[in-house]
């Protein structure tokens, strides 16, 4: 390759950007030493970029001269160079291997305790919510018993028919406020699939009205139940239904009964 | 004064030669710092840094690292990278390329003086949009030639000869010989 090729290559001036991996770069300083041509070239091409970059810089304010210079000469103290010996350069490294391990152990720390405080918050939380269902469940006991107590609330004792001869259950109405609570402590739990449905009943003629499903029975610890308001009945009944419940009862399911 | 006699001066720590040295290159590093960081205040602190590490360092500094030029203008492209990937850190350098030199002098901001004299703008009007692009990367942005034909699609060789023809183009409006 001539010379005049080798400028055409385009090579002088990513040595002038600062483009070149080592050897392309002391191959071109090697030219330049041998050639006052690649030399020259390389020297306009350095003025044409910094022309270029000077002029497509926005104005610089003259404050900065003052500045750097002043930084330079009175209150700038020389630092580390880039070029420090090397005890300089391992104490360094072993600083920052020390700060490294260091940093690494107090993340760590900041993590489990991180973590610890997560725990005790979400225990926290569930102990206010366990907290909170308690004072409504005691809300819920003492309107019931209130309930119960009511000069007007009758006491209905339902007793076991053919399917569960154990079984059993109260009814408390209020024949003026028409409310009605089921303690049916005396069923056993529902199959899976199937729900305890409560009737209250006309006799004659025989009309049963749904008051409710007895839903959640595994959950409801007292195992009392509000159901639908009763303004008039002569029996009450509770059937064994497929979850959801049932239009008419199946009386083949009939679990107790009481009458009035 | 030629290039030597200025790095004579500054290795002797002269403050006339820190004169020298200001004039002849904070404009040009300016420049290079601005269009990485494309903010003024930014761009002035980083060209104070750079600036002083240039100074503290000149001792580090021969030619057998290149040319003078080259050294300065990689310190400072270091500097503004460092700063906009601090700020940027993902797809820094794909974020890097979209904007240019061009993009950057077209803001309202008060070009420098010597903008006029040397007829920039007039030139900028008249250089290929290619030629924006690749001076952009490889000069400005400091792209290696590799990184810069995979961000343009075109053979290394290629851009090699076309960055030469930009250049040249560059040279005869500026009249550089």
């Amino acid at each position: 390759m001539n010379i005049e090729e080798y400028i055409a290559s385009g090579i002088l001036e990513l040595y002038v950007y600062g483009g070149l991996n080592k050897e392309e770069k002391s191959e071109v300083q090697q030219m330049i030493k041998q050639h006052p041509e690649v030399k020259k070239e390389v020297e306009a091409i350095e003025k044409a970029v910094i022309r270029l970059s000077s002029g497509t810089a926005p104005y610089l304010r003259a404050i900065n001269y003052e500045l750097i210079k002043n930084k330079i000469f009175q209150d700038h103290k020389k630092v580390v160079p880039i070029k420090s010996n090397r005890w300089r350069t391992y104490v360094g490294w072993a600083a920052s291997i020390v700060l490294l391990v260091t940093s690494y152990t107090f993340y760590n720390k900041y993590k489990q305790s991180e973590s610890t405080i997560e725990v005790v918050r979400t225990e926290r939380d569930n102990i206010l919510e366990e907290n909170k269902t308690i004072t409504n469940k005691n809300k819920e006991y003492n309107t019931i018993l209130n309930f119960i107590r009511e000069r007007n609330t009758d006491f209905i004792k339902l007793g076991g028919q053919e399917v569960s001869p154990d079984s059993y259950a109260q009814v408390y109405w209020n024949k003026e406020s028409n409310k009605v609570v089921i303690d049916a402590s005396g069923l056993p739990a529902p199959p899976k699939g199937k729900v305890y449905q409560v009737w209250s009943l006309k006799l004659d003629p025989l009309t049963p009205t749904s008051i409710g499903l007895l839903e959640s029975f595994e959950d409801n610890k007292a195992k009392l139940f509000n159901v639908e308001s009763v303004k008039d009945a002569d029996a009450f009944g509770i059937t064994l239904e497929p979850a959801g419940g049932s239009k008419t009862p199946t009386l083949e399911q009939l679990y107790t009964l009481g009458k009035i | 004064m030629d290039q030597e006699q200025l790095l004579d001066l500054i290795k002797k720590k002269d403050s006339r030669s820190f004169d020298y040295l200001y004039d002849m290159y904070s404009q040009s590093l300016y420049g290079v710092i601005h269009n990485i960081i494309s903010n003024r205040e930014e761009a002035e602190d980083i060209l104070q840094e750079v600036m002083i590490k240039i100074w503290d360092n000149m001792d580090s500094y021969d030619e057998s690292k290149g040319r003078f030029y080259t050294w300065i203008i990689n310190i400072a492209r270091n500097s503004a990278i460092d700063k906009y990937r601090s700020k940027n850190y993902k797809n820094f350098k794909k974020n890097l390329s979209t904007e240019n030199f061009v993009s950057v002098i077209k803001d309202s901001y008060n070009l420098s003086n010597i903008t006029d004299a040397i007829g920039i703008g007039s030139f900028i009007k008249k250089l290929k949009p290619k030629c924006i692009k690749i001076i952009d990367l490889l000069f400005y942005k400091g792209f290696t030639h590799k990184e810069a034909a995979e961000e343009l699609d075109i053979p290394m060789g290629t851009l090699k000869t076309r960055n030469r023809a930009c250049i040249n183009e560059l040279r005869t409006i500026l009249e550089v010989r």
